[in-house]
């Protein structure tokens, strides 16, 4: 009886402390804008202690998506666990627009069948009579206020993903786009006061949980970057006491060094269809970009200046790349043309722009701005130019975009400690993912996996 | 006081070759720096006075001894987003280039790196622009290309992390390493 009792107090521990990640994300601004919402603890219907809690990691989701604020458990008026069980005035005089309610119950093997419902409250109140809509002058049943309704069997080590998968169907039926929820992030963590390998290139989910370390070094790492199919990390490597690039497959361990010229080895990106990897050398003269054929191994060089050109970025249909050059005299964000080889400046507001990259549907670029000595993330609208700074934090750099382009992860400064930021972007949304020990850099946000 | 003396006493007594390596100045009031006190400073208080040879230098030596001292003038600082070399660094390369045309089997790497502001990449450029700089001026010097290597680190090895201005002008720097 005690160590029920025990466990029980345990699994109420986990259960409160549903951001006992590896990073915790501290939103900083931007709650009042999201749509109130509920995600109602699931039920547990077998005998014994809840075996894991889905809910708190999907309004955990949504909440860092920026477009939502779920409420917090303890001022739920009920918990439901089905549509039928929901009194729609309660919820509607909160305000609240939309419900996930659930069951868990057990199956055989150690497995479980979940079951989930996302309801439109406002609908479903509107409706009044639970469900029944007049039609024809008659009452019927509808069921158009239930979103989306589904049940699955999952085991005991697929919950955290499983609760990835509600929250993207809930965030897809809800604002009309994919969720980027079951994505990963890769970034360099830094440890200056080890005394063997003080970089580390780590990849974890994107909310920071389930954390894997790729490769360890003694020497800094740089700039991953990930293969479109999301197997495989392009990254920068000091090992042999000079910059080299290499590519490995993040689940084989198998790792290639791509390229090793004399100088500048560095930023390197995957085109869009995997095949070739954009990058900086400086072999023959300076830095200027360059691509590799990563079947055939041929090189091509793609620009050829005097100046500094650094940072390619390739544009969705993989015919261009931007990228950062010093040729108008401080760095500022350039394109070309990969057939015509024909280049144009895309910003001119601000002292500088540098790290630029285009957003999936085409229509942004995103990148770093100084403005007064200033270095913050900024957009801009490809079509009418027109420039947004979206953060306040200090000395940020290598903006990242979420494969759905609601999201952008950046490595930032806060007292004093590299970090990583959130900023939606529209910028109204910001958080921060702060780590326990070291320092956390050049983040790179993961295509869909699933 | 009377510790001093005993302690001068017992220099006396330490071979010459000892005291002829020892080419220290030092003020500092500890027994074992005493005994490494050259017969020159004792003048006022001794009876009698030692003189001693200098000891003649192997080359290896010499080469080590240039080499101590240039280690310990081996940084040259940049301005914010530049790489030009101050004329205020231009003692500390006259004398590596001396030291490198005097050793031609001698190699140096110069690692360009830059401060944490701007991107990661952006940066590598900019170190190894500073590294460069740094290899052209003791090239105009009279150094053989083929001793100098360059290498950026960019700002991924500052040298204060403190992250304000003075950690920046630390950090924007260019070291010659051998």
């Amino acid at each position: 009886m005690k160590s029920i009792v025990k466990y029980c107090l345990l699994a109420g521990l986990v259960m409160t402390q549903p951001a006992q990640a590896a990073i915790d994300i501290v939103i900083t601004e931007g709650v009042n804008s999201a749509r109130p919402i509920a995600v109602v603890p699931f039920k547990w219907q077998g005998t014994g202690p809840k075996p894991q809690e889905l809910a708190s990691v999907v309004a955990n989701d949504l909440r860092f998506s920026g477009r939502f604020n779920p409420s917090a458990v303890f001022s739920m008026p009920s918990q439901p666990s089905t549509d039928g069980e929901i009194n729609y005035d309660q919820w509607a005089k909160l305000g609240i627009e939309a419900m996930v309610v659930g069951t868990i119950k057990p199956f055989k093997d150690g497995r479980y069948v979940v079951g989930f419902e996302l309801i439109d409250v406002l609908s479903a109140n509107a409706s009044k009579a639970n469900g029944q809509v007049l039609q024809n002058g008659q009452l019927v049943s509808s069921n158009a206020h239930v979103l989306d309704s589904r049940e699955t069997v999952i085991s005991a080590q697929e919950f955290r993903q499983y609760a990835h998968r509600i929250s993207d169907v809930v965030y897809e039926k809800l604002t009309g786009e994919r969720g980027a929820f079951r994505t990963k992030i890769a970034y360099v963590l830094v440890n200056r006061e080890r005394l063997d390998y003080k970089y580390r290139l780590m990849i974890s989910d994107f909310d920071g949980h389930n954390e894997v370390e790729i490769l360890r070094s003694r020497e800094p790492l740089m700039s991953p970057s990930w293969s479109p199919d999301g197997t495989k990390l392009a990254y920068v490597s000091f090992e042999n006491k000079r910059q080299q690039i290499f590519i490995q497959d993040i689940y084989t361990q198998q790792r290639e060094k791509v390229s090793g010229f004399k100088g500048i080895n560095s930023a390197p990106r995957f085109s869009p269809d995997g095949k070739k990897l954009a990058m900086v050398l400086s072999k023959d003269g300076n830095p200027d970009l360059y691509t590799l054929d990563l079947a055939t191994k041929v090189v091509t060089r793609i620009t050829k200046n005097r100046a500094i050109d650094t940072e390619p970025s390739w544009s969705p249909d993989g015919k261009n790349l931007v990228f950062t050059s010093e040729r108008g005299g401080k760095p500022q964000i350039y394109q070309v043309n990969l057939d015509s080889r024909r280049i144009r400046r895309i910003t001119f507001d601000g002292e500088m722009n540098l790290g630029g990259s285009i957003s999936p549907k085409n229509d942004e670029l995103v990148m770093v701005n100084r403005t007064r000595g200033k270095y913050h993330i900024a957009k801009q609208d490809l079509r009418t130019s027109s420039l947004q700074v979206l953060t306040k934090t200090r000395l940020d750099e290598s903006p990242s975009i979420a494969p759905n382009g609601s999201m952008i992860i950046y490595g930032t400064t806060y007292r004093g400690q590299q970090v990583l930021g959130l900023v939606s972007i529209d910028g109204r949304f910001k958080a921060r993912l702060p780590v326990r020990d070291g320092e956390i850099k050049a983040p790179a946000w993961s295509p869909y996996i699933y | 006081m009377r510790l001093n003396k005993i302690v001068k006493g017992i220099a006396v007594a330490i071979p010459m070759f000892a005291l002829a390596a020892c080419g220290s100045t030092s003020t500092a009031d500890s027994d074992a720096n005493e005994t490494n006190q050259t017969s020159q400073e004792q003048t006022t208080e001794t009876v009698v006075q030692t003189g001693g040879m200098v000891k003649e230098m192997t080359p290896q030596e010499k080469q080590r001894l240039a080499l101590q001292e240039l280690r310990k003038e081996h940084i040259v600082y940049f301005d914010f987003d530049t790489s030009n070399v101050s004329s205020q660094f231009s003692a500390l390369l006259d004398a590596h280039a001396a030291y490198l045309r005097a050793n031609p089997s001698v190699k140096v790497l110069v690692e360009g790196h830059a401060d944490e502001r701007g991107t990661p990449e952006y940066n590598i450029a900019l170190g190894e622009r500073r590294a460069k700089a740094v290899s052209r001026y003791l090239e105009g010097l009279g150094v053989n290309a083929s001793q100098i290597e360059t290498v950026s680190y960019g700002e991924e090895k500052p040298l204060d992390n403190s992250r304000t201005e003075s950690g920046f002008a630390k950090n924007r720097r260019a070291v010659l390493v051998y």
